[in-house]
């Protein structure tokens, strides 16, 4: 298994992108500017994108530079691109309600961080592997994916709520890379390609919405109750 | 290739050949009669394949495709409900004034009915994974079609919760395949069988963790309490048809998922938690179907509320495990199945005589659709596990196999809670059968036959497995209690 010996360097790189991921979904967190979420997202991707490249190139699996580069162009290129679009038909640029001070969001995406690592330690350790990236790795999987949800709950516009949705998926992602970097290709791509058709549903659900609610933010979906 | 993969082949070409002639032709006659074909190819496919299959699980496809007696019972379950649905979708979407775009609800219906069909034959848990993704994206539209704000806040709930809800089981299914790698090495194909071999030597904490994820992602699919609050919307604003198909087929396709899931646990011994977390959501479900059947206005959300109670009678079932209790529950989704297809169409219908999806506005059913309303009534009881239907001996028999020690808790809180059911649901119909119409009510709109037959070929094979559970289905469902959970008494 590939991160039982890494050797230091690997597993600094590693390390590295892990935490640049992590790190940019608090920046996430932390802006109420859709533009800047979006700018976020991309980059994380692209962190994402070189952690496979890396894991590829450190555990001798050469079907992840492929992966890497679809990554990239779909998640760093493709999938922005769509919701700067969506952006742009909607004429919104942050959020305006907002249930929870960005810096609140921060403090207790902070929390949610040291959870996953209480969580991971102890998994790691009855895996004997607590002094390997396999804690940090589930660190950052299990923390993405808390902060995601707390996106999707503290968020309203429709935008913030799709952005939240993938940072969830990205968190799966980058945890999959250098926990399972075996994982038959062929369920990664169609994940992938998965994502894209995902988006896109995204993409005309919120012009329907648009036209035919008048607003895309959630706090005004309240017809059905009880 | 036998004679089984040849009817696999042709179950699944035939409602994909439905979309496209449907984005080929649209015309609305046109687009209605191939949907109906491919449904009617696919039930006469699906039909003869529970008795085709020995014990022994059959691979296509280089092993991405598997039939097991399982998922040959649950996809006969969406192919009835995707025929009736069928049927019944050529009166009421006439109904609806949408000519123009009657090709996109049938290529969409003929899709998801497509989808539903073939994940339980996913034999790889990531390729299941992503068949459960893409009934969401079909269904989304089809939930969306009438493009009012009500479903298209119900569509926006439903993608969101579901997808955020899935993401969590994506996250099981890779932890469940990082704890196979320990076993396996890094490399190895993710199905069910491969898993669970591995799974008496895989980590306990992590398969733990990574069945919990998975419970509660395929769970929200499922529409478990407390994940369950897409459900109630997205049921009562789609078409009615597509309520059936929702109710009936979908939510058994992401059921087996976590049966299978379960199956895994069981091989990896870790004691008895899956299952009771299975059976507290289960108890859970029971609880908030019962408090909001029995203060419900609307017409559409008390069935969906009901099925949110069914799926919780059949996560019961699964969750006491045992012979009793998987048969039980695999009789029940059957039986569920046929029923709520029946009580969609009777409220669709209803809802389309009176013009309004509210139960306080309906009133004098019995006195004017006489034929129609004994059904619906019929239905009515039968849902609420009244004897002489099938729900009764489905629910029954899981009581029975609850009777345990460590179950009876559950059993009884199930009872009391039906009994709750029985006596809200009933209410909500007597409000409907009873009261005076007033008099200045307008003629009610014409029921067409297309609309009443469906009823009529849902209660008839309820009322049937109510009065007679055939030996040879006895048999067959044991033996999948036999394959689901391994080393149970």
């Amino acid at each position: 298994m590939l991160i039982q010996h890494l050797d230091p360097l690997a597993s600094s790189l590693l390390s590295l992108l892990a935490i640049a991921s992590l790190l940019l979904s608090f920046v996430m967190l932390g802006s109420r500017w859709l533009k800047n979420y979006l700018y976020a997202f991309a980059a994380e991707s692209w962190a994402i994108a070189a952690l496979s490249a890396a894991v590829g190139f450190y555990g001798g699996y050469p079907e992840l530079y492929f992966v890497a580069v679809l990554t990239l162009l779909v998640r760093g290129f493709i999938l922005p691109h769509l919701i700067w679009r969506i952006i742009r038909r909607l004429d919104v640029d942050r959020e305006i309600h907002e249930i929870l001070q960005p810096s609140s969001g921060i403090v207790i995406g902070g929390f949610f961080v040291m959870f996953a690592l209480a969580v991971s330690y102890r998994i790691a350790a009855t895996l004997h592997l607590e002094l390997t990236i396999a804690v940090l790795a589930l660190t950052v999987m299990l923390s993405m994916k808390l902060i995601g949800f707390l996106m999707l709950a503290v968020r309203h516009e429709a935008i913030s709520q799709i952005l939240g949705l993938l940072v969830l998926e990205n968190g799966i992602f980058l945890g999959t890379q250098v926990l399972v970097p075996g994982m038959p290709l062929l369920i990664e791509l169609v994940i992938l390609f998965d994502l894209l058709v995902i988006v896109a549903c995204f993409g005309v659900l919120v012009g329907y919405l648009l036209t035919h609610v008048g607003t895309t933010s959630s706090l005004e979906l309240r017809r059905l109750v009880g | 290739m036998s004679a089984i993969g040849g009817l696999l082949l042709a179950l699944a070409l035939a409602p994909l050949a439905a979309v496209l002639l449907c984005v080929a032709a649209r015309k609305p006659r046109f687009v209605e009669a191939f949907n109906l074909a491919a449904s009617a190819i696919a039930f006469g496919c699906s039909l003869p394949l529970p008795f085709l299959i020995d014990g022994r699980a059959l691979t296509f496809w280089h092993d991405y495709v598997v039939i097991d007696r399982a998922s040959a019972w649950v996809m006969l379950c969406s192919a009835i409900v995707y025929l009736l649905a069928s049927i019944y979708a050529v009166g009421y979407m006439r109904l609806l004034q949408e000519e123009d775009r009657l090709w996109q609800f049938y290529a969409l219906f003929a899709g998801f009915g497509f989808t539903t069909l073939v994940a339980p034959l996913m034999n790889s848990i990531g390729i299941y994974w992503i068949a459960i993704e893409l009934t969401t994206l079909v269904s989304t539209f089809l939930v969306a079609f009438e493009r009012v704000a009500e479903s298209m806040e119900a569509a926006w709930k439903y993608i969101m919760l579901v997808s955020a809800g899935i993401s969590l089981a994506l996250l099981g299914t890779v932890l469940f395949y990082w704890a196979g790698s320990f076993v396996l090495g890094p490399s190895y194909q993710m199905t069910w069988d491969v898993l669970a071999a591995a799974a008496p030597r895989m980590n306990p904490a992590l398969t733990m963790l990574a069945f919990l994820l998975v419970l509660v992602g395929y769970g929200t699919k499922v529409g478990l309490a407390p994940m369950h609050s897409w459900l109630p919307d997205a049921h009562s604003e789609s078409p009615a048809p597509v309520s059936a198909m929702l109710s009936g087929a979908l939510l058994n396709t992401a059921m087996i998922g976590i049966v299978r899931f379960l199956g895994i646990t069981r091989a990896a011994r870790l004691g008895d938690t899956p299952q009771l977390v299975l059976v507290a959501l289960g108890v859970l479900s029971l609880l908030i179907g019962a408090l909001f059947i029995v203060r419900q206005r609307g017409i559409k959300r008390l069935m969906a509320y009901s099925s949110v109670e069914h799926m919780g009678v059949v996560a019961l079932g699964f969750g006491f495990g045992g012979t009793l209790g998987v048969a039980g529950a695999l009789y029940h989704m059957l039986n569920h199945s046929l029923n709520k297809s029946l009580m969609f169409f009777g409220a669709g219908n209803m809802m389309r005589a009176y013009g309004t999806k509210e139960i306080s506005e309906i009133s004098g059913v019995g006195r004017r659709f006489p034929v129609q309303a004994g059904m619906w009534l019929a239905g009515a009881v039968a849902i609420t596990g009244a004897p002489p239907f099938g729900l009764f001996l489905s629910e029954f028999t899981i009581m029975r196999a609850g009777l345990t020690p460590s179950y009876a808790w559950a059993v009884y809180a199930m009872a009391l809670l039906l009994i709750v059911i029985f006596i809200g649901f009933l209410n909500q119909f007597r409000i409907m059968y009873a009261a005076a119409a007033p008099a200045e009510m307008p003629p009610p709109g014409k029921v067409s036959a297309w609309c009443a037959v469906p009823m009529g070929l849902a209660l008839l094979p309820l009322l049937v497995l109510g009065l007679w559970w055939p030996a040879g289905l006895w048999t067959y469902l044991t033996s999948i209690a036999a394959t689901l959970a391994p080393g149970s008494p």
